[in-house]
């Protein structure tokens, strides 16, 4: 399972990473941030479905995305 | 808040035993909340230069040049000296800086109320005495930062708050092309036009900084990158709005390329 990481003082909620990612599993959280920012999540249970492509990193404007690929256990190649 | 107070989130950013950390910020970016408007991509163009001073080992003896308008707090972004130019005048005084100290990287951050309509003559005449630094320019079709005016670069239909009813080549003229402009110039050993409105445009993006980076480097010329940027707030679009109209509008006006290349 590879995972995301937001910097919820960073997202200002743009959603640019939400309409990138190809599995879809970037949404608006019903929470805000300091500056007033309806931040977004990814639910714990969608999670395991990030493939660690670092598309939403890459487009998000603000830097608010750190990306971590899980490696794949020995034999299964990498 | 800086990241590093809250234990929570480091304890996240601290990749487990079997996982590596693909995405982090470039060492060269200030970590700091940026002041840029939701979906402005302003921050991802800091980003990728300041992934490629990284990558080029340049942080240390580059000097940037801000300029007026959106792209002014570039002091605040990029961890390294900078200087700050009057209006328009970026490219001259990174003429000076570059010429007092050759030994060093010198780089220009603009948009195009300050490159392509104040500082013209200036952007133009350092590339066409081939002035050995590079000029990283934002395109918005907008004045962002003063309330959305028209900028040369507008598109002719736009509707800013200086051409109410869209922007009409009889009284205004077409939107200037840059990149292209700047490639007829003898001077200019690299010139290319990129978006950042998907990954893949994203990837070529930071090819071509790279390359208008390493022609200084190598002593060749001027190096220019054209960047098309979203500007949602004065274009009176949300963030994906605002991106798709970069591949729907922008790019049929500003083909994307690189117009120049001159080789080592």
């Amino acid at each position: 399972m590879s995972r995301i990481v937001v910097l919820e003082s960073r997202c200002k909620g743009c959603l640019l990473c939400a309409a990138q990612c190809p599995k879809k599993i970037i949404r608006q959280s019903e929470r805000f941030n300091a500056k007033g920012y309806k931040i977004v999540e990814v639910a714990d249970e969608d999670m395991a479905l990030c493939t660690g492509c670092a598309s939403c990193a890459m487009v998000c404007p603000d830097t608010a995305i750190r990306v971590f690929r899980t490696r794949k256990s020995a034999g299964a190649g990498e | 808040m800086n990241v590093a107070c809250d234990i929570e989130l480091q304890r996240k950013l601290t990749p487990g035993p079997d996982e590596t950390l693909v995405f982090d910020a470039p060492k060269s970016l200030v970590d700091t909340p940026m002041h840029f408007c939701p979906g402005c991509q302003h921050g991802l163009i800091h980003r990728i230069v300041a992934r490629t001073l990284d990558d080029m080992g340049l942080q240390e003896r580059a000097i940037a040049v801000g300029s007026v308008g959106c792209s002014v707090f570039v002091y605040r972004y990029i961890s390294m000296d900078c200087v700050e130019a009057p209006h328009g005048r970026a490219t001259a005084v990174a003429t000076g800086v570059k010429r007092a100290r050759p030994g060093n990287f010198v780089y220009t951050f603009q948009g195009d109320g300050d490159l392509a309509a104040i500082g013209t003559a200036e952007a133009i005449h350092a590339a066409n005495r081939g002035e050995r630094i590079s000029v990283i320019f934002v395109n918005n079709t907008t004045y962002g930062m003063t309330g959305g005016q028209m900028a040369p670069t507008t598109l002719l239909g736009q509707k800013t708050t200086t051409c109410v009813k869209g922007r009409e080549r009889e009284t205004a003229g077409a939107p200037i092309r840059m990149a292209e402009l700047m490639a007829q110039l003898d001077g200019v050993a690299f010139s290319a036009r990129v978006a950042v409105n998907s990954v893949k445009n994203i990837r070529k993006a930071e090819k071509a900084v790279r390359r208008a980076f390493e022609v200084q480097e190598q002593g060749l010329g001027f190096g220019f990158v054209e960047f098309l940027s979203t500007c949602p707030t004065n274009w009176r679009l949300d963030p994906i709005k605002a991106n798709e109209r970069v591949e729907t509008e922008m790019i049929p006006c500003f083909p994307l390329g690189v117009f120049k290349e001159m080789g080592e």
